[in-house]
């Protein structure tokens, strides 16, 4: 995971794309579907229009970027967060309950103020795995996984508690006024998170790249005992910050997604953010400006899914099988590369 | 009469090297035969074919006259071949009873069981508790363990890779003696050793290896020491420079420095109270998990004393043993290693941001300087050598201007060659006025090296008259005080 | 407290700890090999749908079988994928689930419609073990229950048997802790892993059957709702040990079952409160126990990294 170049990173990239697409056209054409018309209705969904790119793609990818960016910080740090998607809800729920309150403000602050309330909980939310892990040697995958069953629950306790509509009929909260929301592309469902998404990755780019914290954060994950003994650098501080950075950045995406797409808190906000994300973090070898290209291709996928459920009848649900495929087939020539190399220095006795 | 093990023109290659070139080796029955060689020759390649664990790109294995094929080490074991390899094999959360039954397939009834470890190593007069955990047996005991899972087996021909490597002086002999007495009861024993004065003592013949082939096979009876060396080493061995310095201020001050064990087994630090100063090598001589570990890493201020106080002059770098988990990160590439060693002092850090082109090229200049071979700064670690790799890691160390150099068993896996060259270094660090703190495994390496020496035993550290010889010094080490 | 009210409570314990009990077993011989598998979710959901189809097309117990064959295909993939081939282990489980949620989805809609109408199925019925099944508070609880609680029981004894007092278990175990080392003693260590990870794989797929088939009696979507990742900290919580594992699951059982339990008695307060109750538990009785036990040393390592 040292520096790949573009064409090393892209070109199997989209070469697991074809694979898992090519699976998907087979799986569907084996079970009596017309796989063509099937992979059109996707290519549509995603692609076929301005209206389609911007409304519905667009939308999608900002949650899966903003949490890709988290997931790749904390891995190349060696942290193994699985709990975006609960840090995804802790956001989401803490920007909901700040949003409903700051509707007389002026909108520039509140809006600011939910995002920030969204960060803060997604952060505060990854300090349990950080001290489990530090004090007690939990094990960070086990513990994030745990809490993603917490957030999920407290969320469906919030919305029918404390955070329930009015009326309290809907298990859903009240929208958030206006000054709360984020401004939208006039015409269009994309919001202004989409800008915070491409700031964010540039930031996290140069931050790997220029800087020696970067640098450091790299070198923990790639091989903590020589970051230690060699660099000198306190490991288990940069396994907190990267937790911490990382579980920010879901919480961000919960405070874009209920500020900027939702307006409301209701249960299943996210159609697994948090997991899918894993997925765009891996794809892009953790390179922050990877990510957006992959969280915008598993947004069209998932874009694409919708439209071929409605057109041709294909459950959505099947985009998942691509998304696996692609992901192991990444890995798998990965390993076969690194094997390669490995053949090429020859072992030493 | 017929040979009871014949490796036969066998050859080897790991990618584009070729590590054996039609080897034979042949072990007659009831003999010890020493096979002789550098670090890298091949010594180990061979006998690792030999046990399964390795396959030949060409060449026959024949036991007793019957052409084999040894696929695992299970096959090994079925024809009577055990090994004791250079590394312990025996893992340390098992029980030793569950380390024997692991490599003998022997049933797990844990009363049976115990009871046949204990009647092996009773057999040739060791006592090992079987239900002891591996992780806390001494380093000699686990050796020993390691014979008594080869002999467990039932093996007549045991491969011993380097057994003496780890060993203190008196458990090295102790073991070669019984490996003699093994002989007496039918077991033969190939020797694997770089030490000349082993394979004298001990073997009857010998085969010397280099650079993947053999240059000599004989008795020891009808050649010298310093014929296998020539034979070794293609060419009379390097002699060591002289040393005159003069020493300057204290650098390190320990005083009643106690320190917990680091890991699961060794003595940890008990005592230790001692000055060094600039321009002097001081070399640590400890038999492996006497606390020379947690000493060195205390001085390198990578753990923190339990108790007593240590002062030591900045900056310091450390060369940990293991080049390849802790010295350098593998997949980086050299410019990166070496950012990571310079930390935020260097001049490419400054203010935070990473000026990676003025690393680059002062790497480039290293790379030059040290003589190290490589495709250049973007070569990654992995891809050097084992010995550019460590002139690599001193370069880091260097460049830092340390007043003190802590370095642990810089020269392990090197070739005499490289050895040499890194020996040059210290003492060229040394005279630069570099408080040099250096822990070998190998003593006599060590007496060469160092200035003076301490000796850590059972956890406490004695310093030792400069004219100390070398057995004081090997008693010492064994806690044998007088 | 009255009796029936405990002794329900207990029966729910054991019925909720079943499914997390098998696939926390079969785990468990997984990672005394050294291997992690996040797929066991994914396998488990599958051998949950593998069981739906087999038992409509001919009864409870070809469910079963289709239902351990599913999960073992599902524990093939992974272990050609993260042992054969050596790809990260967390990496390719979580991808193998993610693959299994879309599989079993498509499956199931295309096998019984869009809609999703709920299935019927025969399930397997409670058979109460005479005279065990009597004794107080906790007979009806342990021994009124399928046979696929009783497999479990059974398999605890015999994992632990295997694990410890066997020459296979020895081997695996030794894969587990260094894979060299194990090689040097004639380990084959890609092999012997991949028969854990398929091991683990049956028994996902044996806990997604008695998910469908003695518990609920249908199939839905996602329906092992993140059983398999539970069973990976029950793994945890039971320090590898097949027999501790089985307090953990019991355990794990008990702090669900609490939610029903106080639900009946603190009518007024949420639910949704109990429900993370389990999960803190678990997360508070990791931070005790993980320092007195010790993983596998080369866990979620792939054997290629320490070739040689």
């Amino acid at each position: 995971m040292t520096r790949t170049g573009w064409s090393g990173t892209l070109l199997p990239t989209v070469g697991a794309l074809a694979v898992g697409l090519a699976a998907l056209g087979l799986g569907l054409a084996l079970s009596g579907y017309d796989a063509i018309a099937a992979l059109a209705a996707m290519w549509r969904g995603a692609f076929g229009s301005a209206d389609a790119v911007v409304s519905s793609l667009l939308p999608r990818a900002i949650p899966l970027i903003l949490i890709g960016l988290g997931v790749g910080l904390a891995f190349r740090a060696g942290a193994l967060n699985i709990g975006a998607e609960g840090q995804f809800y802790a956001g989401a729920m803490m920007a909901t309950w700040v949003g409903l309150a700051v509707g007389s403000w002026p909108r520039p602050l509140a809006i600011s103020v939910v995002l920030a309330a969204g960060c803060v909980a997604g952060l505060l939310w990854a300090v349990v795995p950080v001290v489990l892990r530090l004090r007690f040697g939990v094990l960070e995958v086990i513990s994030t996984l745990l809490l993603n069953f917490v957030a999920e629950a407290v969320v469906s306790w919030m919305v029918v508690g404390p955070l329930q509509e009015s009326r309290h009929i809907y298990p859903q909260s009240d929208p958030l006024p206006v000054a709360a929301r984020l401004p939208l592309l006039p015409g269009t469902r994309l919001h202004l998170g989409a800008l915070l998404a491409l700031g964010l990755a540039l930031g996290l780019w140069v931050f790997g790249r220029k800087t020696l914290a970067g640098f450091q954060l790299r070198a923990t994950g790639t091989n903590p005992l020589a970051a230690r003994v060699i660099g000198g650098i306190n490991t288990d501080r940069v396994f907190a910050g990267a937790m911490l950075a990382s579980g920010a950045c879901a919480g961000l995406a919960g405070g874009t997604e209920v500020s900027g797409t939702t307006y409301a808190l209701f249960q299943n906000l996210s159609p697994g953010y948090g997991f899918t994300a894993i997925a765009v973090a891996l794809l892009a070898r953790l390179n922050p400006l990877g990510t957006v290209l992959t969280g915008l291709l598993f947004a069209a996928l998932e874009a694409g899914a919708s439209a071929m459920q409605r057109e041709a009848g294909v459950p959505a649900v099947s985009v998942f099988i691509v998304e696996a495929v692609i992901i192991l087939t990444v890995l798998l020539g990965d390993v076969t590369r690194r094997k390669m190399l490995a053949g090429a220095v020859g072992a030493e006795s | 009469m017929q040979p009871l093990l014949q490796l036969s023109r066998i050859s080897k290659r790991f990618g584009g090297v070729e590590a054996l070139r039609d080897v034979s080796f042949t072990l007659a029955a009831g003999e010890i035969h020493a096979l002789l060689g550098e670090n890298g020759a091949g010594k180990s390649t061979l006998m690792n074919i030999a046990v399964g664990l390795l396959h030949p790109d060409a060449g026959d294995i024949v036991v007793n006259g019957v052409t084999r094929a040894v696929r695992s080490p299970l096959d090994a074991r079925r024809l009577g071949i055990g090994m004791v390899h250079q590394h312990f094999t025996s893992i340390p959360a098992f029980t030793v009873a569950e380390n024997v039954a692991l490599a003998t397939g022997w049933r797990l009834r844990p009363g049976e069981l115990s009871a046949r470890v204990r009647k092996v190593a009773g057999e040739i007069g060791w006592d090992l508790d079987p239900d002891a955990r591996v992780q806390e047996l001494s380093a000699g005991l686990k050796q020993r363990l390691e014979v008594v899972k080869a002999l467990a087996t039932n093996a007549t021909i045991l491969l011993l890779d380097e057994p003496s490597s780890v060993l203190s002086p008196v458990d090295a002999e102790a073991l070669l003696s019984i490996i003699q007495g093994l002989r007496a009861r039918g077991v033969s024993s190939v020797l694997i050793t770089h030490k000349l004065s082993e394979a004298i003592s001990v073997a009857d013949r010998v085969t010397v290896l280099r650079r993947g082939a053999v240059v000599h096979e004989g008795t020891v009876a009808a050649t010298s020491s310093a014929a296998l060396a020539i034979h070794m080493l293609g060419a009379p061995p390097p002699k060591a420079a002289a040393r005159s310095r003069t020493t300057g201020e204290t650098r390190v001050t320990a005083d009643r420095l106690v320190v917990p064990r680091m890991g699961a087994s060794g003595s940890g630090l008990r005592e230790a109270s001692f000055t060094a100063r600039a321009g002097e090598i001081v070399g640590i001589a400890a038999v492996e998990g006497n606390g020379e570990r947690e000493l060195l890493r205390a001085i390198a201020g990578l753990v923190a004393p339990g108790s007593g106080t240590i002062t030591v002059a900045s900056p310091v770098a450390f060369i940990p043993e293991d080049r390849t988990s802790e010295a350098l990160i593998g997949e980086f590439s050299l410019t990166e290693n070496m950012i990571l060693s310079q930390g935020a002092a260097a001049p490419w850090a400054q203010r935070a941001w990473l000026d990676w082109k003025s690393a680059a090229q002062r790497t480039s200049e290293l790379i030059e300087q040290f003589a190290v071979r490589a495709t250049g700064p973007e070569a990654t670690a992995r891809s050097l050598s084992g010995g550019n790799q460590q002139r690599m890691v001193i370069a880091g160390a260097l460049e830092r201007n340390p007043a003190v150099l802590v370095a642990e068993n810089v020269t392990r896996g090197l070739d005499l060659r490289a050895t040499a060259e890194i020996h040059e270094r210290l003492r060229q660090a040394a005279v630069a006025g570099v408080c040099v703190i250096l822990h070998l495994a190998d003593l006599d390496e060590l007496l060469e090296v160092s200035d003076r020496i301490l000796v850590m035993a059972n956890g406490v550290l004695s310093d030792f008259a400069s004219d100390a010889t070398r057995l004081e010094i090997g008693r010492r080490m064994l806690g044998v005080v007088g | 407290m009255n009796e029936d009210l405990l002794t329900s409570f207990l029966a729910a314990a054991v019925r909720v700890a079943t499914p997390l009990l098998l696939a926390a077993l079969g785990e468990t011989i997984t990672e005394r090999g050294g291997v992690i598998n996040l797929g066991v979710e994914g396998a488990m959901l599958t051998g949950a749908l593998g069981a739906a189809i087999g038992a409509t097309a001919a009864g409870p117990w070809a469910g079963l079988i289709v239902a351990v064959a599913a999960g073992i295909l599902v524990a093939g993939v992974f272990a050609l994928i993260a042992v054969r081939a050596g790809a990260e282990q967390i990496i390719t489980g979580t991808a193998i689930t993610l693959g299994c949620v879309g599989l079993t989805g498509a499956v199931y809609r295309h096998a019984y419609g869009p809609a999703g109408v709920g299935l019927s199925l025969p399930t397997f019925p409670v058979v109460p073990i005479p005279g065990l099944a009597a004794i107080p508070f906790v007979g009806a609880a342990l021994f009124q229950q399928s046979i696929l609680t009783y497999a479990g029981y059974l398999a605890v004894p015999l994992l632990w048997w295997v694990v410890y007092r066997t020459r296979w278990g020895l081997r695996l175990r030794a894969a587990g802790e260094s894979a060299a080392d194990a090689r040097a003693a004639g380990v084959d260590v890609v092999q012997i892993r991949t028969l854990g990870t398929l091991i683990g794989g049956g028994f996902a797929g044996l806990a997604g059957a008695s998910l469908v088939l003695a518990q609920v009696g249908t199939f839905a979507e996602k329906m092992t709702a993140g059983r398999g990742f539970i069973a990976i900290a029950i793994v945890v919580l039971g320090g590898w040990n097949p027999a501790r594992v089985f307090g953990a699951a019991l355990f794990f059982g008990a702090a669900m079952a609490l939610q029903f339990l106080f639900q009946s008695l603190l009518v007024g307060v949420p639910y949704q409160l109990f429900l993370v109750l389990p999960y803190l538990l678990t997360l508070v009785v990791l931070a005790g126990v993980v320092g007195q036990t010790r993983a596998p040393a080369e866990l979620g390592r792939s054997p290629q990294d320490q070739a040689g």
